[in-house]
């Protein structure tokens, strides 16, 4: 707890790190509060035909959009979803890649060759076609959606885990534990992964931020949530035929998408610098 | 007894702090120091007593956070803390003061044979070189005289013999993993004293390596220093290296200097009574082991005084207000005391 | 001080592999080539050399933290040669290893209360408070205060961590602990500290000794008998007072040579071995030290020679000792 605190004041003294905590902040108080911020709740879902493509105004402050529905409430309602998919997905990686790379790193025999093995094929494809490949053939819907972005991005957590154990293998105080006689389970569970959970922090910001612009990109071309869920990606690409006159239309969901990313990868960075102790700066000068 | 003529170099109340995040660490408080034309002069102290600092306030290679407080550093008359760094660079740092590290493994590029590493210090610190030569950037684009260097080439085959590096004409292809620490000693002994230099600053530069190692570098050290009539400065936290090598010995502690003597009255009369605590730590048969009660000042927030006093068991009120001035107690022997422990002999 | 043997090793041997830059192996570097000893009960027994004798792999090997090629290690009557320190877990706490910089062998992201109870978690079926009891009772034996326990290891000077490493090896009342290179990197007045602290240690717990270390006027201090290794091997063997008496192997000879002796002759003047260690993955035939030895004769690059006694206690492998 106090470790916690500590970390957080060190974050907020770096001014980038701390606007990439406030955005991200901002995203989850707009996700739980969304209908109570909506100014017009009930126009997210519904068609109002006479309201279409109106700019923005004190009214609806960012335009409405060609069902007539206020862009302002949907993005703030959209922001759900983005969270949604960006934590499910990320979740399941994490709860995916960190125990293989736990178990690939600390046993270097046949059995941790082949689970990196298999995770360098997924590596091998690129993300995003992947990521298609797998919601085109289940289908559009945000749960095909969480699934192709797990199954594309365990392997980074793989990876990642697997280098920090192998280097940790080498240090004294693990093999200080073996000679001690510290079974197997206690050493990686209480030594080895509290030890790289720094990288892993670091890597769930970073990899939320990544998995955010992959899932507006799959929204993007209509493999998202089904119309009319508020998704970012697909209102972008709703509004591509009503540009450049109704530019308000693309842009709220782009700006959105836009800080929502550089908020999680500020952080990511600001919480690389804060916990690799690396980069720490030595005590009293000799 | 010590005309300033005399020296080659004096350390006068210098005081260097360092800025660190819970203030600035004062490492060097107020340290007087001199070192005469040919001798070895060994700085003791344990870890973290500054003299590391001192050396390389000498070579004048202060870390970033360094702050030169007050005092100065006389190299054979200039001071070197009031010179240009253009001229220290040129005419001081790695000509007439070289250095020997601690580490021989990390003192070369693993990437590049030795002889082209040799030869790239020659190019800008041989003796040969003329004080028309081009500096800075014009100097790296410039060619390396032709005439120099072979000339310089020479005088490198001829110093990695002197210093018992076997096979130099083949040694001086092979890059720096094919040699062992020892051996590596022997080729930064040789980088040092190629450049001719007054004086050589060694940090540590055997406590890396085995004892039977060891022997043979110290053995190789002081001939050639004698024999070229070199100066060194040689720091080590090892008592039994000091005795081995030294001229005289200068004990510093917590960043003060307590007592400097001629090697033999060194060990034979200490005055200081951490000197005395020092080596009756040393381990020897037939007596009991005696350690040094509490543990080394904290740099930042020291005690006043004499730093020792809060670990000393002759501390008085006195040691607590003011440091202790330097005090001849004759043979060139001085302690920073005002309880000096007389006629002990402690081992 | 019984004459039994707590621990036998009879022709230990570990080598380490030599791969090129393919990750072929090419060949094997004999870091333990056929050791033998016998470490009694209550004794303290020095393991001298310089790196690369072997002394370290050999200290690691009784841990059980690297396996034997050949030879056999026979701990209070049992063979424990060949299982892994986690097979051999009712050894394990009876002979424990302790790391050149014990500081290290502590979790950076553990408290001192939290590394010293691991051992109790693992090997003892202990009630908390018998636990907190017995951590307690254990830092005061190291001499430190119980303000301690709530520090990291960070937080502690070079000193205390070696106590704490200490320590936690303690806490299981082993019989044998294995010290390797117990004051290296400490300054000469926390070395004594170290050292006085050891010899209090030995005598509260009735501790055996395995004391590894290049220092030899520690070795000379702290041991009964002492063994001297040369790449991988034992050249000669002879109790503290005896070895530094009258040294029987020319490398022996050589090794005391070395050490200053303040207010003595001085090395630099009298020190005469030329040469460094040959390469351990070509160690010369016949006797290894043949080629640093100033009594090297033709016999030398033939006959290997084995230990052999000489004077009570005192054995060593030279033909010409």
């Amino acid at each position: 707890m106090k470790a916690a605190l500590d970390i957080l004041r060190k974050l907020l003294r770096d001014p980038s790190a701390a606007l990439g905590l406030l955005i991200v902040l901002l995203l989850i108080a707009i996700a739980v509060m969304a209908p109570l911020l909506a100014t017009h709740p009930e126009a997210v879902w519904d068609m109002n035909p006479r309201q279409r493509l109106l700019p923005p105004s004190e009214a609806y402050l960012f335009g409405t959009d060609r069902m007539g529905a206020d862009i302002f409430s949907r993005i703030l309602f959209g922001a759900r979803i983005t969270l949604t998919i960006a934590i499910v997905a990320v979740g399941a990686a994490l709860a995916i890649g960190v125990p293989i790379g736990l178990v690939s790193g600390w046993r270097q025999n046949w059995f941790g060759e082949t689970l990196m093995r298999v995770s360098d094929i997924f590596l091998a494809v690129p993300q995003i076609v992947l990521a298609i490949a797998i919601s085109q053939t289940l289908g559009p819907s945000i749960e095909n959606i969480i699934l192709a972005l797990s199954v594309t991005y365990w392997p980074w957590f793989t990876r990642l885990v697997h280098a920090e154990v192998r280097a940790l293998k080498n240090e004294t105080f693990i093999e200080a534990a073996i000679a001690l006689g510290v079974p197997t389970w206690r050493i990686v569970l209480l030594h080895v992964l509290p030890n790289v959970m720094s990288p892993i922090i670091v890597r769930t910001s970073i990899g939320m931020g990544f998995t955010i612009l992959t899932a507006s990109a799959l929204g993007f071309l209509g493999l998202g949530a089904p119309p009319p869920a508020p998704e970012w990606g697909r209102m972008i690409s709703d509004a591509r035929e009503f540009l450049p006159e109704a530019w308000w239309y693309a842009l709220a969901p782009g700006l959105a998408i836009f800080l929502v990313v550089m908020g999680f990868n500020l952080l990511g960075d600001g919480l690389r610098d804060v916990l690799d102790p690396r980069i720490r700066r030595a005590g009293a000068g000799r | 007894m010590r005309a300033p003529g005399d020296n080659l170099l004096e350390v006068e109340n210098l005081r260097v702090s360092f800025a660190t995040e819970v203030g600035a660490a004062k490492v060097l408080d107020g340290v007087t120091l001199t070192i005469r034309p040919g001798e070895i002069m060994g700085l003791v102290g344990e870890s973290g007593c500054g003299k590391t600092t001192l050396a390389n306030a000498i070579l004048g290679i202060l870390a970033g956070n360094a702050r030169h407080e007050a005092g100065t550093i006389r190299f054979g008359g200039a001071d070197l803390l009031a010179m240009p760094r253009r001229q220290v660079e040129a005419e001081i740092r790695g000509r007439s003061i070289t250095f020997i590290p601690q580490d021989p493994f990390g003192s070369f590029n693993p990437l590049f044979p030795i002889g082209a590493q040799i030869m790239e210090v020659m190019k800008w610190k041989s003796p040969g070189r003329g004080a028309r030569e081009r500096r800075g950037i014009a100097g790296f684009f410039s060619r390396y005289p032709r005439a120099r260097r072979r000339a310089d080439a020479a005088a490198v085959a001829q110093m990695l013999r002197t210093v018992q590096i076997v096979n130099p004409e083949r040694a001086i292809a092979k890059l720096p993993y094919e040699f062992s620490g020892g051996q590596r000693q022997r080729l930064m002994i040789a980088l040092a004293l190629l450049p001719q230099p007054q004086l050589v600053i060694a940090d540590e530069p055997t406590t890396a390596l085995d004892a039977t190692i060891q022997a043979q570098i110290l053995k190789l050290l002081k001939r050639l220093a004698k024999d070229r009539g070199v100066s060194v400065l040689f720091t080590t936290h090892d008592l039994g290296t000091a005795y081995e090598i030294c001229d005289r010995i200068t004990v510093m502690y917590a960043g003060q200097e307590v007592e400097t003597a001629p090697v033999d009255d060194f060990f034979r009369r200490p005055q200081h009574p951490y000197t005395v605590r020092l080596l009756e730590s040393l381990p020897h048969p037939g007596r009991e082991l005696r350690e040094i009660g509490g543990e080394i000042p904290a740099l930042v927030d020291p005690p006043g005084g004499c730093r020792f006093h809060p670990r000393c068991l002759r501390a008085s009120e006195a040691c607590r207000a003011e440091r202790p001035a330097v005090t001849p107690i004759g043979g060139g022997h001085e302690v920073r005391c005002y309880h000096p422990v007389t006629g002990a002999v402690p081992a | 001080m019984s004459d039994a043997p707590i621990l036998t090793v009879e022709g230990l041997s570990r080598h380490f592999p030599v791969r090129n830059m393919f990750g072929w192996k090419t060949g094997a570097v004999r870091a333990l080539d056929g050791v033998s000893f016998e470490v009694r009960a209550g004794e303290t027994l020095g393991i001298v050399g310089e790196s690369g004798c072997g002394k370290s792999t050999l200290g690691k090997t009784l841990a059980g933290i690297h396996r034997p090629e050949g030879g056999r290690m026979v701990f209070e009557g049992k063979d424990i040669t060949g299982r892994s320190a986690r097979e051999r877990s009712a050894v394990a706490a009876r002979l424990q290893y302790s790391y050149q910089d014990p500081g290290n062998s502590l979790d950076p992201r553990w408290t001192i209360r939290r590394s010293l109870a691991e051992p109790l978690v693992v090997h003892m079926a202990l009630k908390p408070r018998e636990r907190t009891a017995r951590v307690r009772d254990i830092l005061q034996q190291v001499g430190l205060p119980h303000t301690h326990l709530d520090l990291y290891p960070h937080e502690l000077s070079g000193g205390q961590q070696r106590r704490v490493g200490l320590a936690r090896i303690l806490t299981l009342h082993p019989r044998l602990v294995v010290l390797d290179e117990p004051t290296s990197g400490l300054d000469v007045s926390v070395q004594a500290a170290v050292l006085k602290l050891l010899r209090e240690l030995q005598s509260a717990f009735a501790l055996t000794y395995l004391f590894i270390s290049h220092d030899l006027s520690v070795v000379q201090m702290m041991c009964d008998r002492i063994a001297v290794m040369y790449l991988g091997r034992i050249v000669e063997m002879a109790p503290a007072e005896r070895l530094f008496a009258a040294p029987r192997h020319p490398y022996t000879q050589s090794l005391l040579a070395a050490i200053p002796d303040i207010g003595g002759r001085r090395v630099t003047d009298t020190f005469a071995l030329e040469g460094e260690p040959p390469d351990p993955a070509r160690p010369p035939s016949g006797c290894r030290f043949r080629t640093r030895c100033p009594r090297a004769a033709a016999v030398c690059a033939q006959t290997d020679p084995a230990l052999r006694p000489l004077a009570p206690g005192q054995s060593a492998a030279c033909l010409f000792a």
